[in-house]
């Protein structure tokens, strides 16, 4: 029975672990294992093309999270508390289902449209609408578990409705929270379609520098810089697995 | 004006607290959503009937043209390559993914967990560079043509690299995880007593599965389909890098119409028949779960009087 | 019918279980269960959550397997036969009824799995629909039904394969009282028109002492006591069976010959088979125990209580009475309503002939009797 289980892992795998080996290639070869050696990494460092786009993705993808956990935790609570029936609950996650190419012509057409220069501004602004309706998807299902009889107790015993949000509401969505961010993070820090149609020629994102680099001349530093993304999104997955138990919702 | 109810955990508060409270809540996100969601999908259906200007920009007369242009075969050619390729995609995800999660739901409580993370862990790395990986796989001097030229299998390389099939194994690679998910979630939800019933009843193992589990499976099945189908449909990247400009899909047809040939209107009718055919195959879908879960719709009025005996007996 | 005879190996049980034992990693849930069930019996296995009772169950029906002892069916091994096999068919407590079939596909469910052809299925579904009273539903889905409606569905897709034993997991646990009380009746009718041998597990007693024709109660994995329920009532065997059956007024004590001494209440002369010196209590029901208020002369040994509480329950009343040096109060039933009052001082009296001795395996340490009155309640 598990037999399939391994295949689907092998497939899954193997090209992952292609780039990892040949991340430690002592030769600029591809395809060719000449020995081990550390050599590409410190070069990754040294590709300015990778760190201007590793520059502009850390901006872009630390100011949508922030931005994106906030909307998105105040538009569940509103959601939760304030509207009945799901119309405004599937508008708001909606997002998250269409397909990427459309959000990006729809905001290029914008941004054209109302003469806004393209840049990581607007990189920022997709980026968070996108990443918001996952933050506002996570905060409602932890939502719909809470006990609203928590609430109800702390204005019974005359905490406002202020107060009652700060130090019993809020507290209990962290978790959902902290989780929303960080695949708020890790959403941005991968998004390649909609950053490609939004941002100037001149602040590509490190998806798009990558691109560029796999496009036209493909150097062995790529196989350090997956590696390390790679490993960077193990982290993340795993600190938002363990924060939110998401398997177990689903 | 609020009235209280008593509530059971899980519950939602049945108090409406309208008026000024909602606003701060609401207001910032639903701005962004309209600006920058509705307002542009609404700007892609406007563009759609108008006109390509002179230098690329976009002519306000309403025309028809952009859907005329359209119905050209090279156009049709696209658009059902497209399907068949995404179709193609949707039914090997279906049948890799099906055997997976069903082995995800047999494993014992404690290494579910660990599986399902495992499946998700290449879904979240960089998207190009899984797609990249597959270069270094498929090429001719590539690491399958290595193995397989080691064990003796062939004598030369086959050629793998920009052939229709490298698109459609990168797009399943890509893809794959979200057949995986909503397959196990409905596997996983599934009454366990059922399966015992369907036992004690007199079904051998199979039985069971063909009559019980699978059934009960489909609508997680069918979702898992649509979220395979619609992103592959639209993606065009994968055809580029791993098609070598020889496949063009629909997705690589609009890229280029804006960012290449600078027609827009044209580009937006492109992406407006995606997504009818993306909308039609979501409402399909949904249609096709509500029927096998609730079983067929009675006409009203029978439905009506069947509601009146239920809440007497 | 006395205890013996009603445990007493049957000459040609329907279903013999015998020296089951079943652990789940380390704990035990079956410790040596030997009873015996005959054919056309309705039977219950009754006992507190935990005590292995729906282990057992699930052994008979396949989905467990005992790692020592014999269950045969009809004198052959049943253990050796895998679950779908078995000519047993089990009512789950969740009705476990599949949601994407219609009320009569749920009922043909059995009969297709065993391969009858098409017309004998729906003469014969049509008929068990019959006598569950659900023909007019036969096409809905469950979740269209009422939890009483899904119930008999159960029922249905259970009875019609005619199966030499029936097991029901605490079928009545869902309903509310009215719908259970209703159930209890259809069940017992609907086990003698069958025809079939009917287990019930549950952990009420009441629901068990009403239906069955015997009880098997369970505890920590063993079988205490196998009776009918009459016998369980009256002749309680063990201090935990006289604890869970009914309602109890528990003295703990020691055994003397012939009698048994309570500490602070004196001797009571009770037949019992214990050894002398034995620690044991001495069992009395509340409505063997006589309540005079105080100045009548009672007979045998009166005991001079207060009254603490009672509590109107319709047909009776239950009197809560303190006794010095008794640490539960004692419980006096009372028919229709009673005038006593709180504080107020009674007499009571134990119709002995009723009364029961068992040994007391956990016994208390000793209290010294306190010479007056220990308030129960502020």
């Amino acid at each position: 029975m598990n037999v399939p289980l391994w295949l689907t892992y092998a497939f899954l795998y193997l090209p992952i672990l292609v780039v990892v080996i040949m991340s430690f290639n002592a030769s600029k070869n591809l395809f060719i294992w000449k020995g081990f050696s550390l050599q590409w990494y410190p070069a990754v460092f040294a590709d300015d093309a990778v760190m201007v786009g590793l520059r502009n993705t850390l901006i872009v993808a630390t100011s949508v999270t922030v931005l994106a956990t906030i909307l998105g935790t105040l538009m569940a609570v509103g959601i939760h508390r304030y509207t009945r029936g799901g119309l405004v609950r599937a508008f708001a996650i909606a997002p998250a289902l269409l397909p990427d190419l459309l959000l990006a012509i729809g905001l290029l057409s914008l941004f054209s449209l109302l003469s806004v220069t393209l840049g990581l501004h607007t990189v920022i602004i997709a980026h968070t609408t996108f990443a918001m309706a996952f933050v506002t998807a996570i905060v409602l299902a932890r939502l719909a578990n809470l006990d609203p009889s928590l609430e109800e107790a702390s204005r019974d015993l005359g905490a406002g409705a202020v107060r009652t949000f700060m130090r019993v509401t809020l507290p209990q969505l962290a978790p959902g929270m902290v989780a929303g961010a960080l695949l708020s993070f890790t959403l941005s820090l991968d998004e390649f379609v909609i950053a490609f149609f939004t941002t100037a020629p001149t602040t590509p994102t490190l998806p798009i520098a990558i691109y560029s680099m796999v496009r036209f001349g493909v150097t062995p530093e790529i196989n350090a810089l997956a590696t390390m993304l790679l490993f960077v999104s193990i982290f993340a997955v795993i600190g938002a697995q363990r924060l939110t138990k998401v398997t177990d919702a689903l | 004006m609020t009235s209280t109810t008593p509530t059971s955990p899980g519950a939602v508060p049945r108090r409406t607290r309208r008026g000024w409270a909602a606003l701060p809540f609401l207001t910032p996100g639903t701005l962004m959503l309209v600006l920058f969601v509705l307002v542009p999908l609404l700007l892609i259906l406007g563009y759609s009937f108008f006109k390509r200007g002179r230098f690329g920009g976009v002519v306000f007369t309403f025309s028809f043209d952009n859907f005329v242009r359209l119905a050209d075969p090279l156009y049709l050619n696209v658009i059902a390559t497209s399907v068949g390729i995404a179709a193609v995609v949707t039914v090997l995800a279906l049948l890799i993914g099906y055997p997976t999660a069903l082995a995800i739901v047999r494993l014992p409580a404690k290494w579910r967990t660990i599986a399902l993370v495992a499946v998700l862990l290449p879904f979240w790395t960089n998207f190009l560079i899984r797609t990249y990986a597959w270069i270094l796989l498929l090429n001719n001097a590539g690491w399958i043509n290595q193995g397989l030229e080691a064990i003796g299998l062939i004598d030369h390389p086959i050629k793998m690299l920009y052939t229709q099939q490298a698109v459609v194994v990168g797009l399943l690679y890509m893809y794959l995880p979200l057949m995986i998910l909503p397959l196990y979630s409905s596997l996983a939800s599934q009454d366990a007593q059922l399966t015992e019933a369907a036992t004690n009843l007199g079904s051998g193992p199979w039985r069971v599965f063909r009559t019980v589990t699978l059934p009960l499976s489909i609508p997680g099945a069918l979702t898992g389909c649509v979220f395979v189908f619609v992103p592959a449909m639209s993606n065009f990247v994968i055809p580029e890098l791993l098609g070598g400009g020889k496949t063009v899909l629909v997705g690589n047809l609009v890229r280029d119409q804006f960012l290449k040939a600078r027609d827009w209107p044209f580009g937006a009718a492109l992406a407006l028949v995606l997504t009818i055919l993306l909308v039609a195959l979501l409402v399909a879908q949904q249609r096709a779960s509500r029927r096998l879960t609730e079983g067929p719709r009675a006409p009203r009025a029978q439905r009506n009087r069947a509601q009146k005996v239920v809440s007497r007996a | 019918m006395t205890t013996e005879t009603a445990s007493a190996p049957l000459a040609a049980p329907l279903l013999d279980i015998r020296g089951v034992r079943h652990s789940y990693g380390d704990v035990v849930a079956l410790n040596d269960v030997n009873l015996s069930i005959a054919d056309n019996e309705f039977f219950a296995l009754l006992g507190p959550s935990g005590c292995g009772k729906t282990t057992l169950l699930r052994s008979i029906a396949g989905f467990e397997t005992p790692s020592e002892g014999d269950i045969l069916l009809d004198g052959t091994d049943l253990i050796a036969q895998p679950a779908h096999r078995r000519p047993v068919n089990m009512m789950f407590q969740s009705y476990a009824l599949f949601p994407h079939m219609s009320v009569e596909k749920n009922v043909a469910y059995g009969l297709e799995a065993e391969g009858v052809d098409r017309a004998e299925i729906r003469r014969r579904v049509g008929e068990t629909l019959e006598v569950v009273g659900l023909l007019e539903f036969a096409k809905r889905r469950p979740a269209k039904l009422s939890g009483g409606q899904r119930q008999r569905v159960a029922l249905a897709r259970a009875i019609i394969k005619r199966p030499r034993l029936l097991l029901l997991d605490e079928p009545l646990s869902a309903l509310d009282r009215k719908v259970r009380a209703e159930m209890q009746q259809e069940l017992k009718r609907m086990q003698h028109e069958v025809g079939m041998t009917f287990v019930v597990v549950t952990h009420d007693q009441e629901e068990a002492m009403s239906m069955a024709d015997r009880v098997a109660v369970l505890n920590r994995g063993a079988v205490e006591q196998l009776d009918t329920p009459v016998g369980l009532y009256s002749r309680p065997s063990s201090r935990f069976v006289a604890n869970f059956i009914g309602s109890a007024n528990l003295f703990d004590g020691v055994a003397v010959d012939g009698a048994v001494e309570i500490p602070g209440l004196g001797f009571f002369p009770v037949d019992h088979a214990l050894a002398v010196r034995s620690d044991a209590t001495l069992v009395v029901r509340p409505e063997d125990v006589r309540m005079t208020p105080v100045g009548d002369a009672g007979t045998g040994p009166g005991i001079v209580g207060t009254v603490v509480d009672t509590f109107f329950l319709g047909g009776s009343s239950t009197v809560s009475v303190a006794v010095p040096g008794i640490a539960r109060p004692v419980s006096c039933t009372v028919h229709a309503a009673t005038g006593a009052r709180r504080g107020e001082r009674v007499a009571l009296s134990f119709d002995l002939p009723r009364a029961v001795v068992v040994a007391n395996p956990t016994p208390e340490p000793a209290a010294t009797p306190a010479s007056s009155p220990s308030p129960v309640l502020v």
